[in-house]
């Protein structure tokens, strides 16, 4: 039997898109801004803006922005936009609308509980939960992408409600 | 059986790197089990060039994990026979034996073996069964399997399910490097290989009903498609790579048709596909969450997962496309369900206290009987005779697959030293 490898050209991509995908790290801002030389110094971007107040890399990057925030959290089986999301994808909703060649893919997640077929489809809910909201908004749909990874991709290993609710998420990752 | 033995060796050759094995504990065995001596099988060729599997303790270990059997343990036997003429029953009634199984395993030729067994009953002093197979060094597991299907079928009436096989998921690696790979064992956990890898997931293979190719659904371009591969020789092919949600594979009991999951259309709804054409079309068709089709043993209807009606329910509709009807009244969240091979029962993921575990549904009378008691049970698939169900589960803080009777009274875990398994899929019969 031969074991297939998959090559690695994906695996760039998917690695660009699960560090993307990280709702903590400062690192992130690094590897959103790849390709505009800033990458691997996220941290030293963001005490320079701190100190000086103007930003000059993308206002994706810019830990003042509520363009930062590209992660939504959902309650347990639902693909409810929560109120608390709302400023922040009316946000990401307004730099897409004026930013009409930003592409943005957005990602659709679950907690592991239950069958890991129907979180591909209730992780598929929820990233058009976030599509329609922005388009809602004026966003063009040639503009938004989305793909559902179910409970395929925990940003949180652990198995109580503090992970569940952590790993229950759509995630905007621009392109 | 003899084709299965052929391809075997293949497979052998072409992967001889020794994965990680599954581990089998059972945990909980049946009162009253059937006790049975299973002599360790005689080699009467060169003592300094033993076979490298001891066929009698394969088969032993095939027969306790079934739970049906209590083995007598080799430390206990007051004697070794090889052939009926060495058997004194009286040595065997002493220890409260039924049954008492020998072999022995002389040179065929280079490299080649013949295996011989009977399988008595002690009370009786007469001869059940008895066999005699040529085979080689590499099939003498299969063969070990094989003979443990004779006695079970010979002592229970229902054919026996050691020679099959397992898929299952694994994932390795850390969060942000996963390493995911589908792989096929023998049904004891043995011969593990690794038949896809990828650092993107792969999940819900599927058996043809030959038990040479599995669907499974592949993220490895950053999207769900699905594939299909055969198992022996590692050609694949995408069959699906439609916007959206690819996924939940199923074939129908012909193989002429796959069942699945596509969202291209807005939401996620079943389709059909018939793979001699590619041709498409759609089975169901509602706004609400369709997937996870699985196809009834006379191929004439199929279970899918639907939350129309608000919560996750088991819904059955004809392949027609008509008559859909909601199976699942019993609990909130009912899930991935599929038939037991005689039609009679469903197994499903059913949430009770906000627990997930594995039941069974009799399709008559509509009630579930859980027969899991972990919070995170997933995947459930019934053993092709229908004996046993094995299922995902988590202990000691890993996912690890486990296998339960379908009357909930024996259960083993089989796990893996490292990383996360799921998504076992249990093989058909080798056609």
């Amino acid at each position: 039997m031969k074991t297939l490898r998959i090559l690695l050209l994906p695996l760039v991509l998917g690695m660009l898109v699960l560090s993307g995908c990280s709702s903590t790290g400062t690192k992130d801002g690094a590897e959103g801004g790849a390709g505009s030389g800033m990458a691997g110094e996220g941290g030293t971007s963001t005490s320079a803006a701190g100190g000086g107040g103007s930003w000059t890399g993308s206002p994706l990057d810019n830990p003042d922005s509520l363009l930062y925030e590209k992660v939504v959290y959902f309650d347990f089986d639902t693909a409810e936009i929560r109120p608390e999301y709302v400023d922040t994808l009316r946000a990401h909703a307004e730099y897409l609308v004026n930013t009409p060649s930003a592409r943005v893919v957005i990602e659709g997640h679950c907690d592991e509980r239950g069958s890991r077929e129907y979180n591909i489809a209730l992780g598929e809910r929820r990233a058009n939960s976030v599509k329609r909201f922005l388009e809602a908004e004026g966003v063009s749909p040639v503009q938004i992408d989305t793909v559902s990874y179910g409970e395929e991709r925990p940003v949180d290993p652990g198995h109580n409600e503090a992970a569940w609710a952590k790993n229950r998420r759509a995630e905007l990752v621009y392109q | 059986m003899k084709k299965l033995f052929v391809l075997l060796a293949l497979l052998l050759l072409i992967t001889s790197q020794a994965q990680a094995r599954l581990v089998i504990e059972i945990t909980e065995g049946v009162e009253g089990a059937l006790p049975i001596a299973v002599v360790p099988f005689k080699w009467s060729g060169d003592p300094a060039r033993p076979p490298s599997q001891g066929i009698g303790r394969i088969v032993a270990a095939d027969l306790r994990r079934s739970g049906y059997f209590k083995l007598l343990a080799e430390n206990q036997m007051l004697a070794r026979p090889a052939t009926m003429a060495d058997v004194d029953f009286r040595d065997w009634r002493a220890l409260k034996q039924e049954n008492l199984v020998i072999g022995n395993i002389e040179p065929n030729g280079p490299g080649g073996y013949k295996v011989r067994f009977q399988l008595f009953d002690v009370y009786q002093e007469s001869q059940l069964i008895g066999y005699s197979f040529t085979t080689t060094e590499k099939d003498l597991r299969a063969i070990a399997h094989h003979i443990a299907d004779l006695i079970y079928e010979t002592l229970t009436g229902t054919k026996g399910a050691f020679a099959t096989r397992i898929a299952y998921v694994v994932s390795e690696g850390t969060l942000n490097a996963p390493k995911i790979s589908l792989r096929i064992a023998d049904s004891d956990g043995y011969n593990a290989q690794t038949i896809v890898s990828s650092v993107e997931p792969l999940m819900s293979p599927a058996w043809s009903p030959d038990g040479r190719k599995l669907a499974y659904v592949s993220f490895e371009n950053g999207r769900p498609s699905i594939w299909i591969q055969e198992v022996f020789t590692g050609k694949r092919e995408k069959i699906t790579s439609f916007k959206g949600i690819n996924g939940a594979p199923a074939w129908s009991p012909d193989g002429r048709y796959l069942a699945m999951a596509l969202s291209k259309d807005g939401n996620p709804d079943i389709y059909i596909m018939d793979l001699a054409r590619k041709k498409l079309r759609r089975l169901v068709r509602h706004w609400a969450i369709e997937t996870e089709p699985s196809w009834s043993p006379d191929g004439r209807k199929l279970l899918f997962t639907s939350d129309r009606g608000g919560s996750p329910q088991i819904y059955q509709v004809l392949v027609t496309g008509g008559n859909v009807q909601r199976l699942t009244f019993e609990n909130k969240y009912n899930a991935r369900a599929s038939y037991a091979p005689d039609g009679k029962s469903i197994t499903l993921i059913t949430r009770i206290g906000g627990q997930y575990r594995i039941g069974v549904m009799d399709l008559e009378t509509g009630s579930i009987t859980v027969l899991t008691d972990g919070k995170l049970d997933e995947s459930p698939s019934f053993a092709p005779n229908g004996s046993m169900i094995i299922y995902a589960t988590r202990h000691g803080g890993k996912g690890v697959l486990a296998a339960v009777s379908t009357d909930g009274r024996v259960k083993q875990r089989l796990a893996l030293q490292s990383g996360d398994v799921r998504d076992p899929v249990w093989s058909p019969y080798y056609k």
